[in-house]
């Protein structure tokens, strides 16, 4: 006997299966309130009213958010003429750049060194990652002391030189961020073809054309994410900024004006909504709208590279 | 004889690789063990000798973490008890309510669903400082249950800011497991008489178990390592986790020796956290690289 098959009936078997599917999420539908409520208004109070509020105070003056007055791009003005700001701006870009470099020239060697088959490999990894666990504050707080110890020989401290507190910093993040960076590239890494590996070798390309031609064409998607991650990573910096040097040395312009040699564009936000008079809140709402709007872009930038890259693949 | 000279080169240079890289780690633990060793020095000798062991007149003995323990006249138990409150809660209604809402998402897929994903993942590019005036605000003016209940600026009640602010990165995870789920074993339960209640929790849930310790480890070290959200929205004087301790405890002439001890105490913990979880811990991080 040969087994019953024709078209028409997969068709039935077909159309069955669907139906099914669509009473299923009919019944489940009507739990929508139970399973969508709880995170909806959290999401609503935590981000989504918060956010839209913040764009509409970058546009107005307000001692307290019942009384904002709507006074249009005024705040942008004032936070672009703000020297302090555009002097955070810049320390921050070069910042994050340098510590791009840095973080990743060194996870990536880390990484490739830990995946050579070496032995205590495993022992290596649990100490290069472990930084990352301590909070930020803390990290600033130990480094602090660091510094400040080895300064001592010379009577000199972290928070007289902004180059010691700018190559501090870089110090500090580096030792945090090489652990979380090169857990990425061991598990790029270790998705490298072993076939090319070995047909590389067997056409007799030498240890450093392997690893320019083979081995770091085939973890590009994992040195994209890394790279993003430090560079959006630098530009956020908060809390090591705060705890290593809060901004210190600070040099007093002829005008005035204050500048905070080390201070990043967070930790610049952060006091001018603290500053004295209240005020200046409208104008640290406008640089927190456009810091956002940097750390975003720099975001949906990595997204559609990434997404290019995997059509590509 | 050719090939036992490159093998030993071969083992010479990973010999050299692996003794080069223990340098490097002792060097990486160096910091950790500055800690240890001056939360047991005196105050004064802390900026002068602070790569000393605390010997002789150096030596504190247990007097930091005495100091320590009530730094700006609180309790430092306090502070440690309230931020294991924070991530404990925090974490586990992320877990709860992520989950079950990325699963509705990916399965109903209704207009609503893909809105309020694409706010998920746009959230995860938003920084902080956008947010922080108008989140302290709101939490100060919204209470627990909208109008009623404790304000939203207690250890027990700002999870739900947690919540708000953490959803999208669990939110983009979950989703993506729960899409690499087949179907057929939901209709399956459909099937068996389940409702969408019963599927989701003893069918989906057990299934989703992995996913949640990745979720869950990358919001324990988020949550509780966060400065800045409790520093704006809790009162204070009245709730201070460890992180804030420091910085108020420290205002003022700062006792660098009892900081070092507050500081050990609380990385003890951690560290055991980390030795004991380390494996879910790197696959977490593996797995939540997508975050910028």
């Amino acid at each position: 006997m040969r087994p019953y098959k024709n078209s028409r009936g997969a068709d039935i078997l077909k159309t069955k299966k669907i139906s099914n599917s669509n009473s299923i999420r009919r019944a489940t539908r009507r739990w929508g309130l139970f399973f969508l409520g709880p995170v909806t208004a959290a999401f609503i109070i935590g981000f989504v009213w918060p956010f839209l509020q913040g764009i509409w105070l970058s546009l107005c003056r307000f001692k307290t958010i019942s009384n904002a007055k709507f006074i249009g791009l005024d705040n942008y003005a004032k936070a672009f003429s703000d020297v302090g700001f555009r002097h955070a701006f810049w320390y921050t870009a070069l910042f994050a750049v340098v510590s791009l470099v840095l973080i990743n020239v060194l996870a990536f060697a880390v990484a490739y060194a830990l995946t050579q088959g070496i032995r205590g490999s495993n022992l290596y990894r649990t100490v290069f990652f472990m930084p990352n666990l301590i909070g930020g504050i803390v990290l600033g707080y130990i480094w602090s002391m660091i510094f400040d110890g080895i300064l001592s020989w010379w009577s000199t401290s972290i928070l007289l030189e902004s180059k010691y507190g700018f190559w501090g910093l870089i110090i500090l993040m580096c030792w945090q961020q090489i652990g979380y960076m090169m857990i990425i590239y061991i598990a790029g890494l270790q998705n490298v073809p072993g076939e090319m590996l070995e047909a590389a070798r067997i056409d007799g390309a030498t240890r450093w054309q392997t690893l320019f031609k083979v081995t770091i064409p085939n973890v590009m998607p994992s040195i994209t994410i890394c790279m993003f991650l430090s560079l959006t990573n630098g530009f956020k910096l908060f809390d090591q900024n705060l705890a290593l040097t809060g901004g210190q040395p600070f040099i007093i312009q002829p005008g005035g004006a204050t500048i905070k040699t080390t201070e990043m564009l967070a930790l610049n936000i952060f006091n001018t909504f603290n500053a004295s008079g209240g005020s200046s809140q409208g104008v640290a709402q406008a640089k927190a709208v456009v810091f956002f709007v940097l750390v975003a872009g720099l975001g949906l930038l990595q997204l559609g590279y990434t997404r290019k890259k995997e059509v590509q693949q | 004889m050719n090939t036992q000279k490159t093998l030993s080169a071969e083992a010479r240079r990973k010999a050299t690789l692996s003794a080069v890289l223990a340098v490097i780690c002792v060097i990486y633990v160096l910091p950790v063990v500055a800690v240890v060793i001056n939360s047991f020095k005196l105050n004064t000798f802390v900026k002068t000798d602070t790569f000393a062991l605390p010997t002789g007149n150096m030596w504190a003995g247990f007097e930091n973490f005495i100091k320590g323990m009530t730094f700006g006249n609180y309790p430092f138990a306090k502070s440690v008890l309230y931020s294991v409150v924070i991530t404990l809660l925090s974490t586990a209604l992320i877990l709860l309510c992520t989950s079950m809402a990325a699963w509705y998402i990916a399965r109903v897929n209704s207009l609503f669903c893909k809105a309020l994903y694409f706010l998920c993942v746009f959230s995860m590019v938003v920084p902080f400082q956008m947010v922080m005036f108008t989140l302290s605000k709101t939490a100060n003016s919204v209470r627990l249950l909208g109008f009623w209940g404790p304000h939203l600026n207690t250890p027990w009640t700002i999870p739900v800011i947690y919540l708000g602010f953490g959803a999208g990165l669990a939110i983009f995870m979950f989703v993506g497991f729960v899409k690499s789920i087949p179907l057929e074993i939901e209709e399956a339960a459909a099937i068996d008489g389940c409702g969408p209640l019963r599927t989701y929790f003893s069918v989906v849930v057990p299934m989703l178990k992995p996913t949640m310790v990745s979720v869950g480890i990358l919001e324990i070290m988020w949550v509780w390592n966060d400065f800045l959200l409790p520093y704006l929205v809790l009162d204070k004087n009245l709730y201070r986790p460890i992180h804030i301790q420091y910085l108020k405890g420290s205002y003022g002439t700062v006792d660098l020796g009892a900081t070092m001890a507050l500081i050990l105490l609380s990385i003890i913990p951690v560290i055991v956290f980390y030795l004991t979880c380390q494996k879910h811990i790197i696959k977490g991080v593996a797995a939540g690289a997508v975050k910028g």
